[in-house]
């Protein structure tokens, strides 16, 4: 009954309003950004409540570090620069709402912002309706070029391989999977599989708990049961805290058993303890004692704004240098104009405090150096090893032959 | 006294609102608003329909119903199943389907949801037989009050941590994204967004209104008689399961068309909108407007999400302890509900003019009774 009135709405539909075959359509719904005063506004994008917001906190404040930088020396195009930060509440149809809050009341020339995939599928098509522009500054599962999203984290050949690269350089010929139940582990647990198949490694279990749970004692009892060589940890979140306290009750240590992650930087060594991390593996593109000058003026300023015991992290390394980009690319487009910035962006180039990255034009991510690092016992990682140069970004993994049948 | 007068006035008032309603959502807030604001509206009139079968279970019939998101996810996905199949073209699978699923053709059980009929018709039925069977075996057991609510919330985080688990087939957390086009016409296009919120604003009058006829017949009044007096019901010889069965399913079948309707406004369904904080918050909205009332639980529905997002947008950083305050407050001292008001107010002045403290008999009652009662 109430499906019938539905459908007779739906043939009212018929009387106007544009097909979805219809050549062009009313492509110019575009949401015009607004550039005309002496400031232009961008759009803060993070979850600053909810389960996301201890990490998302973090690039907020980068990323306002770096607006608060480039203003003070003069702005972009000769504009000051003015956030407007919006909430995403761990919740994607909230980021979805808040995205197009941006793009049409407030009229933001970008936004930059967004941590998990979910978020950022639930963003993907508001951008892309409004035709405007998103940075997203997390390491994530690849196998993704959206024509208005800025990636300036690692894809999964920047991340995930060197760092089974590295494994197998350390003679492991087995790994068991460990990861959080949601899109990022699972994918890039497909990616490993993949890679192990190719490499004559074994894996020799996978397991997914729900983002958030506590229970590990399960899972690091199967671990210890398969007598794996390591272990890859794409864990997220307070789970790791847990993780890592089962994993040392079960008797397991970094050298009988070491474990990489993927998702535990600086911040989260704070909160679950070094004392039950010292000696375990990360992979990553940028440490706080990554060695460089401009390493050092980013850490320095960052913690003269936000406090002595603050670390700094990828993810938040790689928020700031998106602004920086995004500057970079409107001053050679010396325009606003998303089009105008996209075609400016190839080979723009930023000295980073991760090193020296440059743009991609054709799949707007960025040339990133890979880097494996040890936890100390101060909380702290130090590199163990790096990639040597800046790895071309390759979402879609084309140029591995043994990730043929993975898209 | 006559009964023609008083059901006289109160269906006169009764229409009178049915305008107004239709008035404001009709022609001012088209008129009002930005696009959008009315795409906001639009997303928060979805709650207001979860809102009216969520009167009619727990204000009515003393079910804390609080696992509505499994039924407005079983809608928000059948209805997103079949926009994406039609988004992809024939032949073609949706693409998260290629990104990260394995199989080369759809799975056997999206396959009906190809065609229209079929998933439109699901998008209220397939929430109803699910209620149908459960609440048959919940009633049955004679299964009630927090127990039901308990056993409500696992049902919610079950079957979201289903959906998560099926990323190959579901989505996983991503949920359905990117929802380009409905029944053939393009959701980019301003002019399309437009009639869809004015598609969800004529169903929700049509559930008000169906709701009311519900409640003002005599199974509305078994329904009440269940909740304050279940015993007594079926000493009379009813049986109490059928009775609250009947509540539960429509319930269900309002919040899976709610759902249904969510994804061409929202443009996306996914676990978050499914699992236990979801299917509290619709509960909230109709406790904060007053659960027993139609009104009062429709406009506090509206008036939460509202809220939600009005304070988001003007403390980012702090919203969500004003909001924490706002449900205290509204609970704490109106456990009726803001609903509730009137009925305070209309004592009030009658008791003033006849000197009669339970002065009632103009108007219907709004119960309101303390909130362990209908738990």
């Amino acid at each position: 009954m109430a499906g019938a009135a539905a459908l007779t709405a739906v043939v009212v539909l018929s009387a106007c309003g544009a097909k979805t075959d219809a050549e062009g359509g009313s492509s110019d719904a575009a949401a015009k950004a607004d550039t005309s005063g002496d400031t232009v506004k961008v759009g803060l994008l993070n979850s600053l409540s909810g389960t996301m917001a201890i990490s998302e906190v973090t690039v907020r404040d980068s990323l306002k570090l770096a607006i608060d930088e480039i203003n003070a020396s003069g702005g972009v195009l000769g504009k000051k620069v003015k956030p407007i930060s919006e909430d995403g509440a761990s919740d994607w149809p909230t980021f979805a709402e808040k995205a197009n809050k941006l793009i049409k009341e407030d009229r933001v020339t970008a936004t930059f912002g967004c941590w998990t995939s979910a978020s950022r599928k639930a963003v993907k098509p508001v951008f892309e309706k409004n035709k405007s522009l998103l940075f997203y500054p997390v390491q994530y599962e690849g196998l993704e070029e959206s024509p208005y999203i800025f990636y300036t984290g690692a894809t999964t050949n920047q991340q995930i391989v060197p760092a089974l690269d590295y494994l197998k350089s350390q003679g492991k010929k087995s790994i068991y999977l460990v990861g959080s139940d949601y899109v990022f582990p699972r994918t890039a647990n497909k990616i490993i599989k993949a890679y192990a198949k190719a490499n004559g490694m074994k894996v020799l279990g996978e397991d997914y708990a729900p983002l958030g749970s506590t229970e590990f004692s399960t899972i690091a009892n199967k671990v210890k049961a398969a007598k794996a060589d390591a272990v890859f940890n794409t864990l997220n979140g307070d789970s790791n805290v847990a993780f890592f306290k089962e994993y040392k009750s079960a008797g397991l240590t970094a050298k009988s058993m070491p474990v990489v992650s993927v998702s535990i930087a600086e911040e989260e060594v704070k909160s679950i303890g070094s004392q039950y991390l010292a000696g375990q593996l990360t992979a990553w593109n940028y440490y706080q004692t990554t060695a460089g000058e401009a390493n050092t003026k980013f850490v320095k300023a960052y913690k003269a704004k936000y406090g002595q015991d603050k670390p700094t992290s990828d993810p938040m390394e790689a928020a700031y240098t998106s602004v920086y980009l995004w500057k970079a690319m409107v001053e050679k487009a010396k325009s606003f104009d998303p089009e105008k910035v996209k075609a400016a962006s190839d080979g723009i180039t930023f000295d980073a405090p991760e090193g020296e990255v440059t743009v991609d034009g054709a799949s707007q991510h960025i040339y990133k150096t890979a880097r494996i690092g040890k936890i100390g016992t101060d909380g702290l990682i130090e590199q163990v090893w790096d990639s040597g140069k800046a790895i071309k970004p390759d979402p879609y993994l084309k140029g591995y032959d043994w990730a043929s049948g993975l898209s | 006294m006559t009964l023609l007068p008083l059901l006289k006035g109160r269906s006169a008032r009764a229409w009178a609102g049915f305008a107004a309603a239709g008035f404001a959502l009709f022609a001012v807030a088209p008129l009002a608003l930005s696009d959008f604001r009315l795409g906001l509206l639009a997303k928060y009139l979805c709650t207001a329909m979860v809102a009216v079968g969520i009167c009619l279970a727990w204000g009515r019939g003393g079910l804390l119903t609080l696992g509505q998101g499994v039924f407005f996810g079983l809608g928000g996905y059948a209805m997103a199943m079949h926009l994406k199949i039609a988004d992809a073209g024939p032949g073609n699978l949706p693409d998260f389907m290629q990104l990260y699923g394995t199989a080369t053709e759809l799975p056997w059980w999206w396959r009906p949801f190809e065609n229209p009929l079929f998933a439109l018709a699901a998008t209220v039925l397939l929430p109803m037989a699910v209620a149908a069977i459960l609440g048959s075996f919940i009633f049955r057991r004679r299964v009630k009050g927090a127990y039901f609510a308990i056993l409500s919330q696992a049902l919610a985080a079950a079957f979201a941590i289903w959906l998560i688990g099926q990323q190959a087939t579901t989505g996983g957390t991503n949920g359905l994204t990117d929802i380009q086009g409905f029944f053939g016409y393009d959701l980019n296009d301003p002019v399309n967004q437009r009639m869809v919120y004015f598609i969800i604003a004529a169903a929700l009058l049509l559930l008000i209104a169906l709701a009311r006829q519900l409640i003002h017949s005599r199974y509305g009044e078994l329904l009440v008689a269940v909740r304050d007096s279940e015993e007594r019901v079926r000493f009379l010889g009813y049986n109490p399961a059928n009775v609250k069965l009947v509540a539960y399913v429509v319930a269900a079948g309002m919040a899976g068309l709610a759902g249904a309707l969510f994804v061409p406004a929202v443009g996306i369904i996914s676990p978050a909108m499914i699992g236990i904080v979801p299917s509290i918050e619709f509960v909230i909205g109709a406790a904060v407007g007053g659960r027993a009332s139609l009104v009062g639980a429709v406009l506090g529905a509206v008036g939460v999400a509202w809220a939600k997002t009005a304070l988001s947008e003007e403390f980012p950083a702090a919203w969500t302890y004003f909001q924490g305050l706002l449900f205290i407050v509204a609970l704490a001292f109106l456990p009726g509900g803001l609903a509730s008001l009137v009925g305070i107010v209309r004592r009030r002045r009658s008791s003033r003019a006849t000197g009669d403290a339970a002065g009632d008999g103009t108007g219907e009652k709004t119960p309101a009774l303390p909130l362990g009662e209908a738990a």
